[in-house]
């Protein structure tokens, strides 16, 4: 495990250490998360690192990353702990009859029986882990309401078993892609953090980093034309995740340049959406020198 | 760790929240509580880090974002000014390290010769620094701008005046300028957004050269909403609209049953009361009354395509096409100079780039000139729809109210809006252009509720209204 950061700096230099290229805002909210024990919501489109954030962190401090994918009809038992109702069962058949009724309660609603599920492993975890609660923002409002225990005290109640805190303090993000306006309460508990587009420095910066074979002045390209881009009026603009997938492209490809032919032949990398193609290829094609 | 925070630091910061909460932000006790946590585990001496502290605890989504840092711009610059004025500090005298330099992270002062100054040097200078964008330089140059500009007089005692003037007679312009010389760096353009920010910081020094001469602090002025409105794309609009109508659909779903409860009155519906009647041998014992039927509203809505207000038509045209989603008995129609039913298109067309083509191919709304014509479009959207107004159809209006100068026929209008039972009229424009130049908004607004509607929020409000439950 790293040496607790102090400075937004000492974050920068260890998140750029496991490979991910943070913005000065990302590096100071993560600096306050660590420090102040306060979970960050992050916010921002689709592709810019929201999810990757979370998964450097937990590189970078040598903790566990777990993580809750949330979607519609997300609720406790798959969110928090369930009962193992089959070795509940089996331990009442195996259980000699004589016994009495309060012995068995008493047995079967122990710490044997309860399957942990994301949130109550990262409460319950010996070591400090790093929970990603991903896309908060597809899981329905109640599912919302059942987090603030867990995110203002880190605490569950179990009923059958009382309350389990935590024993050390995870780092918790969580990522919205601003489909839903989320609660006020839950907005309240969290810090902020807003991941937008790169500017062309740090994305040309990202996109060498992870493909560091591709040519300095066409990765400059490259990301110039994404930026043009993702200036037009598209359903889904390219992220960065679509910026370095298409250098890839291009390495593979062993293009040398982008001209009007490999962005046409290439175009499908960056943009997914039949309408948007066309009206990609017609404004930023034709700028493109076309090959003799 | 950094040193501890000087004394009335605090009290600052608070203040900064209830500015923030003037602007209608939503700041909690919470909020600022985890702002000093922040600042604490940070250091507040950083300018960068500590905007980003204080945005990251108090600024919890994009718009409150985008009002935070302006809110946040005008608090550092009024609390630096206040702190120079009651410390008695004068621009000659900084640069020796007081408190209100080190407070606003003003750079240090570079000695320059005010006599020397070479006015196209300085053009050139500038239009570099703008165009590498290097924030420090852009503050002095500016200072050493004003400092030329003054020099010949030129001041005329509105900042927002002399900015524009000092701005044209450096010759900065987005444009760009071929006929400048090959190294000039005007010649491409400057970057529009540096302009913009350069301009910001010139109308800042001015004002504090104000604050300097006065020595007090003009008044505060509330952010417009022109500042605060996010800059985002029409697709993203078109969600947010989808979403805002999604919400009116509700509304009118439940407004129905809401009445039900309210409305206590019931009719008795004396068919099926005797019917009933019949098992308990002809005594009514139980009384069989009529079902309430929701309202289902019938809604007629006219949307002004016409150049004036293309940017909003798209708005409009989506609004339409969200509200034919949710609304079965609905009819709509598009004017320039004639008005055209495009209601088929509508229902026939899923997909919304369709839509807005079609009625742009064959509505043929547009006669001769392209201009509208209110007058011409009220006859004959009253001669089309006459028969078929009654007190329940609710009329709606997207338009501009900008005549060109021709008859606006509010008789005609005010005869529509007597026969159907509501009107309201959504209005592109920001209030503070109604009725100045062609727009005679007054002369409807007589008639009918209007609106002004270019954001989605807005759009909202509107919603509220036509849902209202309407006392009859």
């Amino acid at each position: 495990m790293a040496a607790a950061p102090t400075t937004p700096a000492d974050v920068d230099q260890g998140l750029r250490s496991v490979g991910y290229l943070p913005s000065a805002s990302a590096a100071l909210v993560s600096l306050l998360a660590i420090k102040l024990g306060k979970p960050v919501l992050v916010e921002g489109p689709a592709g810019v690192g929201k999810t990757e954030l979370a998964k450097a962190l937990s590189k970078y401090l040598g903790r566990e990353l777990v993580r809750l994918q949330c979607y519609e009809g997300l609720d406790e038992a798959k969110a928090l702990y369930e009962w193992n109702y089959r070795k509940q069962l089996l331990r009442i058949q195996a259980e000699a009859s004589g016994t009495g009724w309060e012995d068995v309660q008493e047995d079967i609603f122990g710490e044997e029986f309860l399957l942990e599920r994301p949130l109550m492993t990262a409460i319950a975890s010996p070591d400090p882990v790093v929970l990603l609660i991903d896309e908060i923002d597809k899981t329905d409002q109640e599912f919302e309401a059942m987090l603030l225990e867990v995110l203002s005290d880190f605490q569950l109640s179990i009923p059958e078993l009382g309350t389990v805190k935590a024993k050390t303090h995870p780092v918790v993000l969580l990522t919205s892609n601003n489909t839903r306006e989320l609660t006020e309460a839950l907005k309240r508990r969290c810090l902020y953090l807003w991941l937008d587009y790169p500017d062309t420095e740090h994305e040309l910066e990202i996109v060498r980093l992870h493909a560091p074979e591709l040519d300095e002045t066409v990765a400059r390209k490259l990301v110039e034309i994404v930026g043009m881009v993702r200036e037009l009026d598209l359903k889904k603009p390219p992220s960065i995740a679509e910026s370095i997938d298409w250098a890839r492209a291009l390495l593979l490809l062993g293009a040398g340049d982008i001209d009007g032919e490999t962005f046409t032949n290439t175009l499908s990398v960056i943009v997914k959406h039949r309408t948007d193609l066309d009206i990609v290829a017609e404004r930023v094609g034709v700028k493109l020198p076309r090959p003799v | 760790m950094p040193a501890g925070p000087p004394a009335g630091f605090a009290a600052r910061i608070v203040e900064l929240g209830e500015e923030l909460r003037d602007e209608g932000m939503q700041v909690g006790t919470t909020g600022l509580l985890d702002a000093f946590a922040a600042l604490e585990a940070v250091g507040w001496t950083d300018p960068e880090i500590f905007r980003e502290a204080l945005s990251a605890t108090l600024a919890k989504s994009p718009e409150d974002r985008r009002v935070f840092e302006l809110v946040f711009d005008r608090w550092l610059f009024r609390a630096a000014e206040q702190a120079a004025v009651d410390l008695a500090v004068k621009e000659s005298e900084r640069g020796d390290g007081t408190d209100a330099s080190e407070l606003d992270g003003a750079p240090s002062e570079r000695e320059f010769d005010i006599s020397e100054l070479n006015l196209d040097v300085l053009r050139q200078q500038i239009a570099a620094a703008l165009r590498d964008g290097s924030e420090g330089a852009m503050r002095d140059l500016a200072r050493l701008a004003i400092a030329a500009f003054g020099q010949q007089g030129n001041g005329s005692g509105v900042i927002g005046v002399d900015v524009q003037r000092i701005r044209r007679a450096l010759g900065l312009r987005a444009e760009p300028q071929p006929d400048l010389p090959e190294d000039d760096p005007r010649r491409d353009g400057l970057p529009r957004e540096q302009l913009r920010r350069f301009e910001q910081i010139l109308r800042r020094e001015l004002e504090r050269g104000q604050i300097e001469r006065t020595e007090q602090l003009p008044a505060k002025r509330a952010l417009s909403e022109l500042d605060r409105a996010l800059p985002t794309g029409a697709v993203q609009d078109l969600a947010a609209i989808h979403r805002v109508v999604a919400q009116l659909k509700r509304r009118l779903k439940t407004q129905g049953q809401e009445q039900r409860g309210r409305k206590r009155r019931v009719h008795v519906d004396v068919r099926r009361t005797m019917r009933a009647s019949l098992e308990t041998g002809g005594v009514p014992v139980v009384i069989k009354t009529k079902p309430m039927r929701p309202r289902r509203p019938e809604i007629f809505v006219l949307c002004d395509v016409s150049t004036s207000v293309t940017s909003a038509s798209v708005f409009f045209l989506s609004v339409m096409h969200a509200l034919h989603d949710s609304f079965r008995k609905m009819r709509s129609f598009v004017f320039i100079e004639r008005v055209s039913e495009v209601t088929e298109t509508f229902t026939k067309e899923r997909d919304f780039r369709a839509v807005s083509e079609a009625i742009g191919r064959d509505a043929g709304v547009a006669d001769i000139s392209g201009y509208t014509d209110y007058g011409r479009v009220w006859s004959e959207f009253r001669a089309l729809v006459e028969d078929e107004l009654h007190p329940r159809a609710t009329v709606i209006v997207l338009g501009d109210a900008r005549t060109n100068g021709r008859d606006p026929r509010a008789d005609t209008f005010a005869a529509i809006a007597a026969k159907a039972g509501r009107t309201f009229w959504l209005n592109p424009e920001p209030r503070l252009y109604w009725n100045y130049g062609d727009s005679v908004i007054s002369a409807y607004e007589e008639h009918c509720q209007a609106f002004e509607c270019w954001t989605t929020t807005q759009l909202e409000d509107f919603v509220k209204a036509l849902t209202q439950p309407v006392g009859r």
